[in-house]
């Protein structure tokens, strides 16, 4: 009976669906105009814990395509050029992914790491798109400060992965 | 029987496989919606009906968080405001003092400038309605920086319309629906906006870059900028009126110029929209394009060439001359200068029409313009 419920295919809505929601959820809210003591919110990239989790806990053919759309969703809010999110968080989940037996059994740290590096690289894309697609070069500034506010992300990301990691033992 | 030789493993393969293939078939929908993007226009249709959507759906979400934050953010104001009374009193009082000489300077300058515009009948510019919106969404990252604003056609925002805070200038309007309007922000590294260093006349394009403080690009002369100078918008190329104030020019860690932003100091949640028209919005309407002229029809031409052929016929019998010598001197004085100005005109070629005004000898706006 346990070997049944072990084997049995995660739930796409509680593994992908309600996540993906809870990006966009976050999303919002760290996007209301407010200054605290004259600073404003930082502006972190949530769905970027989806593209390192859900690679990390197995393949899937829907999440990918869920994190293209997620990227239009960021694309059509902050007032992007459209593609620019999803071609880059895509980047990182598929490094991810191709990578992810590596990363079986690692530490909490050496994750988190590996996290960071996963931002680095949709950070890196995304700049390399916009100095392509703007002719500008994008303040380095700017950019390692919203790294910085998805890279505090990661216990997130970590708690999506503690909880699917054992839920489909065939990519174990 | 082992437990890796159970049936569920054999899908391990294929799944991955296919995990693969929709990885491959997602990035090449991400790359056409890349390459089918149209942002660097300032077209209305570029904005596209995807982006209004999203922008008509998102705005009661966020119009919804923003209140408890507007809130919010009064407290924290508040409470920056007690602990901080003494240095801004200090600060405040130092800026009266620098603004009485200011004051001075300004009625001077007010009073000179009305004389010399009465002298020489400069027509200027009307003042430009406004209309004022709260921001209900911010995006500040280094690829986008743009705000949603609760107004929009209803209100009569069109595409291009110059955005300003309570100090100065923010962007200008991209996207507009029915209610909601999209604003792009001057540190977006998609805007670029055509400025003027307030002490030396010299002209630059204000560049974004996704930071806090854009660039000052494509300066020339020696020397045109110095630290502390004011920068003001320029009005080349009609997209914004001239002398909205930009901010201050200050140099970065780079060596590069920037402008640190006069807006920056002002709150977030309020902007001001003006309802200006821009020259590349006229240029693009096709019944701008369209000669505002009536046809000339044969009707028209046959009464034309009637008041030609009445004009050249032989004057109708004069009145009766004056009684009196005066009235004879008044006739041979009218008759002496008619012959003159005839012979005048005759021998000076016809005079050439004055071209057009340029957007950059466009008068300077009235000063209760914005």
């Amino acid at each position: 009976m346990s070997l049944m419920q072990s084997t049995r295919p995660l739930d796409p809505w509680r593994w992908l669906g309600l996540p993906a929601l809870a990006c966009v959820a976050g999303t919002f809210l760290f996007a209301v105009p407010i200054k605290v003591f004259g600073l404003q919110l930082p502006e972190p990239i949530f769905p970027m814990i989806l593209a390192f989790a859900w690679a990390v806990i197995r393949p899937s053919v829907i999440a990918p395509f869920l994190l293209v759309l997620l990227g239009l969703f960021l694309d059509l809010f902050w007032g992007g050029p459209p593609g620019l999110w999803g071609v880059s968080l895509l980047a990182s989940y598929t490094v991810v992914l191709a990578s992810r037996s590596i990363m079986t059994g690692q530490s909490r740290p050496m994750r988190q790491v590996w996290f960071a590096s996963a931002t680095a690289l949709t950070m890196l894309t995304g700049f390399l798109i916009t100095s392509v697609v703007s002719l500008a070069v994008p303040n380095l500034f700017s950019v390692f400060w919203q790294f910085l506010a998805t890279t505090v992300l990661y216990p997130f990301a970590h708690r999506l992965i503690e909880r699917f990691e054992d839920a489909d033992v065939r990519f174990r | 029987m082992s437990f890796r030789d159970r049936s569920n493993f054999d899908m391990k393969v294929p799944l991955t496989w296919m995990a693969g293939v929709a990885v491959i078939i997602a990035a090449v929908i991400g790359v056409a919606l890349l390459l089918g993007d149209r942002r660097e226009t300032l077209q209305v249709q570029a904005y596209g009906v995807t982006k209004n959507v999203v922008d008509t759906l998102s705005a009661p979400v966020s119009s919804t968080l923003a209140t408890p934050g507007r809130w919010t953010g009064n407290v924290f104001d508040l409470v920056r405001d007690y602990f901080l009374a003494g240095a801004q009193n200090h600060g405040l009082r130092e800026e009266i003092n620098e603004l009485h000489a200011w004051q001075d300077k300004a009625i001077a300058v007010q009073n000179e400038n009305q004389r010399l515009r009465a002298v020489l009948g400069l027509k200027t510019d009307p003042p430009i309605p406004m209309v004022t919106a709260h921001v209900i969404a911010d995006s500040r990252g280094p690829f986008a920086d743009s705000r949603l604003a609760n107004v929009g056609r209803e209100l009569g925002v069109t595409v291009g319309n110059p955005v300003m805070s309570d100090r100065g200038l923010i962007g200008r309007v991209t996207g507009v629906g029915h209610d909601v309007s999209r604003i792009l922000l001057l540190t977006d590294i998609a805007s670029r906006t055509p400025v003027v260093i307030d002490r030396t006349n010299a002209r630059a394009i204000l560049s974004g870059d996704g930071g806090p403080n854009p660039k000052l690009a494509y300066m020339r002369g020696q020397e045109p900028v110095k630290i502390g100078d004011r920068v003001l918008t320029s009005g080349d190329g009609g997209v914004f009126p001239r002398g909205l104030p930009v901010g201050v020019a200050v140099q970065g860690f780079d060596g590069a110029w920037r402008v640190r932003l006069d807006a920056d100091s002002s709150p977030i949640d309020f902007v001001r929209i003006l309802l200006f028209t821009d020259f590349s919005q006229i240029a693009e309407q096709k019944d701008a394009m369209a000669s505002g002229l009536p046809p000339l029809s044969t009707a028209d031409a046959a009464e034309v060439a009637g008041k030609v052929k009445a004009m050249s016929a032989p004057p109708p019998a004069a009145a009766p001359p004056k009684a009196g010598p005066a009235a004879t001197a008044d006739a041979q004085a009218t008759a002496k200068t008619l012959a003159n100005a005839l012979a005048a005109s005759k021998a000076k070629p016809a005079p050439k029409q004055p071209p057009p005004p340029s957007p950059a000898t466009t008068p300077p706006p009235d000063d209760d313009t914005p």
